[in-house]
């Protein structure tokens, strides 16, 4: 089935000339092709944003697996992307230690700044909001990444200022 | 105190550089090893020392290595080492720290482990998210290959190793040893079935051993200076020093480097500065999300690992999160249960089906719809999921272990969210 599928697209040009060069850099220490599976991912998701369907074909082509495999392995993970994401991903700790000191309320303020819940993009495309487990910086807490940045010692304030360019709305 | 593990770690001053560490005595444990030590020479010293790993099982180091076969009783191919820095345990952030502010000490340990093991690649495989240390580590690379600390004949001894950071795609089963080897693989992380045990066959088959940062970082100290000396360094049963870290509503959470040994009370009252104004405490857990809570009565413990073991918890990561008494248990549990079903692999029944029912039923009690038996399904899942040996991996009887302990010192709790219809520290008023 996935055959056919791969051959209804032309899925020689979905991967650029880098993106390949990149994955074929990671096999020469890997035995097997469907090995470098997560590192493809990540170096297609890096300029992209997200892996879409072509690419995961794209990619699952290249490395002589299953779409399907490769499909399996990608939604595994949370940190590789198959739906769009905005320009920065919030990843928002809601463990033990960031619960105890109240990330609940800090979650609410930002959903309402922003307009978004768990999984949804703002309509600017600015920000995509998701949980992550413990971030490790437990004596900061409560903590969050925006994009590569560790923000700590959450409150509202900080919230205020981060987000102030204020309300963007929209659900994806 | 003698400072080991964090002897360049001073945060305002930003990572430790080559020149940085090997001003300070870094790279002296390899260059002993190297001019002059054989592989077994160096396993013999780590054995002697008693180092039990970081990663939250205690297992002891040399032992573990022991079982990597050597010389002709191994077939053939690649060896080898990988490190564990995916730290995802709730309420744990050490590893953090050693990678962040002093990544040549972990590569220094690394390569004299790896050594010790014979392995001839080396990956460090890092949650993601430590964008940070992931960069760190990388120029530290870097900075070893253009030494010749790294690669080819490494200080002239005939030693080659490579060694690669690979940033993880995230999930927290990938911490689990077995999990994290497939991950490393591409594929789903799904732990393996042991034995076989990965130092025999792990990473693509091949003998494999995976330490915990913490854990790894140990070894050029105990190289260098040796097993007595390390030894020495704990005040009670265990050896060496320990990161130990306090979260919750203490007055100054934070982590700090201390004797094995150390009573939980000086951590929580001398380091972490005590329960905030206002604030009584009701409970701990002593090493991460996955261990039992202990309370007031054990904080003349030591924090060493039958210590905390003989009085029903574990060590674990030696991270403590604090439970205050205005904070209520039965929503701190909920909240480790959630974590522990989202987190389920979803390989075998009892976590992937279990942990999520677990979860309804704490939801209900702490949303005000419990019911009196509701105590007993938790005792049956208790028993059912937590029992080693129904499960695949450790995940799910280590997501029982705050729950029975919760059941066993706040059932009072439980029971006054049932009778009273709701949770009654929702006003913040505990009593
Ligand atoms: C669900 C689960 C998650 C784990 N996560 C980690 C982790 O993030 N870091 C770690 O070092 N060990 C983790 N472990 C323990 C590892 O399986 C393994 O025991 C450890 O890396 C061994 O290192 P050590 O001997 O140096 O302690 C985890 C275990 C389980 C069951
Ligand atoms: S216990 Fe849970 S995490 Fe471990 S293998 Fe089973 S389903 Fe996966």
């Amino acid at each position: 089935m996935s055959d056919t599928r791969i051959i209804q697209t032309d899925l020689s040009s979905v991967l650029t000339v880098e993106e390949i060069a990149e994955i074929d850099h990671e096999l020469v220490h890997i035995p097997y092709k469907s090995g470098a599976a997560i590192d493809a991912l990540k170096i297609v998701q890096k300029a992209r944003g997200w892996v879409s369907d072509e690419c995961l074909q794209a990619i699952a082509k290249h490395l002589e697996m299953s779409s399907e495999e490769l499909e399996g392995v990608a939604t595994f993970y949370n940190l590789i992307y198959r739906r769009p994401v905005g320009d920065k991903v919030i990843l928002f700790c809601d463990s033990v230690s960031c619960w105890i000191n109240g990330c609940d309320d800090i979650k609410q303020a930002i959903s309402d700044k922003l307009g978004v819940d768990y999984g949804e993009t703002t309509n600017d495309n600015a920000y995509t909001l998701l949980p992550v487990p413990c971030l490790g910086a437990c004596d900061r807490a409560p903590v969050m990444m925006v994009g590569d940045e560790l923000v700590t010692n959450l409150n509202n304030e900080v919230v205020e200022t981060l987000f102030a360019s204020g309300k963007s709305g929209g659900k994806q | 105190m003698e400072k080991v593990l964090t002897r360049n770690i001073v945060p305002d001053k930003g990572p430790t550089d080559m020149v940085a560490y090997e001003a300070n005595g870094g790279y002296s444990g390899l260059r002993k090893a190297m001019s002059g030590m054989s592989p077994d020479d160096c396993r013999e010293v780590v054995s002697q020392s008693n180092l039990r790993g970081r990663g939250g099982a205690g297992f002891p180091t040399g032992m573990k290595w022991s079982f990597v076969p050597m010389g002709d009783k191994c077939t053939p191919g690649h060896k080898y080492l990988v490190c564990n820095a995916d730290e995802m345990e709730p309420g744990t952030f050490k590893d953090r720290l050693l990678m962040e502010y002093d990544p040549h000490q972990l590569i220094e340990g690394m390569i004299l482990s790896a050594y010790c093991i014979g392995a001839d690649l080396s990956y460090i495989f890092i949650r993601g998210e430590y964008v940070v240390a992931i960069e760190r580590l990388r120029e530290a690379l870097a900075e070893c290959y253009a030494k010749g600390y790294l690669g080819e004949n490494i200080m002239g001894s005939g030693y080659k190793l490579d060694m690669y950071v690979h940033p993880s795609a995230g999930r927290y089963i990938c911490g689990e040893e077995t999990a994290l080897i497939n991950a490393l693989e591409g594929k789903r992380a799904n732990p393996r079935a042991k034995p076989p045990f990965p130092q025999v066959s792990g990473l693509w088959g091949r003998p494999t051993i995976v330490n915990n940062v913490e854990t790894l970082c140990n070894i050029p100290h105990i190289i260098d200076r040796g097993a007595d000396w390390f030894k020495g360094l704990g005040v009670g049963e265990d050896a060496g020093t320990k990161l130990f870290g306090v979260s919750g509503r203490v007055k100054n959470p934070g982590c700090w480097e201390l004797p094995m040994g150390t009573p939980v009370r000086e951590i929580l009252e001398n380091h972490a500065g005590g329960m905030q104004d206002g604030l009584q405490l009701k409970g701990f857990l002593p090493g991460g999300g996955s261990t039992d809570f202990l309370t007031q009565d054990h904080l003349d413990l030591a924090m060493d690992y039958n210590v905390i073991g003989k009085a029903g918890s574990r060590m674990g990561t030696g991270t403590m999160i604090i439970l205050d008494d205005q904070t209520c248990p039965v929503g701190m549990v909920l909240n480790l249960i959630r974590f522990f079903a989202h987190e389920s692999c979803g390989f075998c029944t009892p976590c992937r089906d279990g942990l999520p029912w677990s979860r309804q039923v704490l939801e209900d009690i702490e949303n005000g719809r419990g019911k009196a038996e509701d105590l007993d399904t938790l005792e049956y899942q208790i028993n059912y999921i937590g029992a080693i040996g129904n499960t695949h991996c450790a995940l799910a009887p280590g997501a029982m272990e705050p729950l029975q302990s919760a059941l066993k010192y706040f059932r009072e709790d439980f029971e006054r969210h049932i009778s009273g219809g709701r949770c009654p520290y929702h006003s913040g008023v505990g009593a």
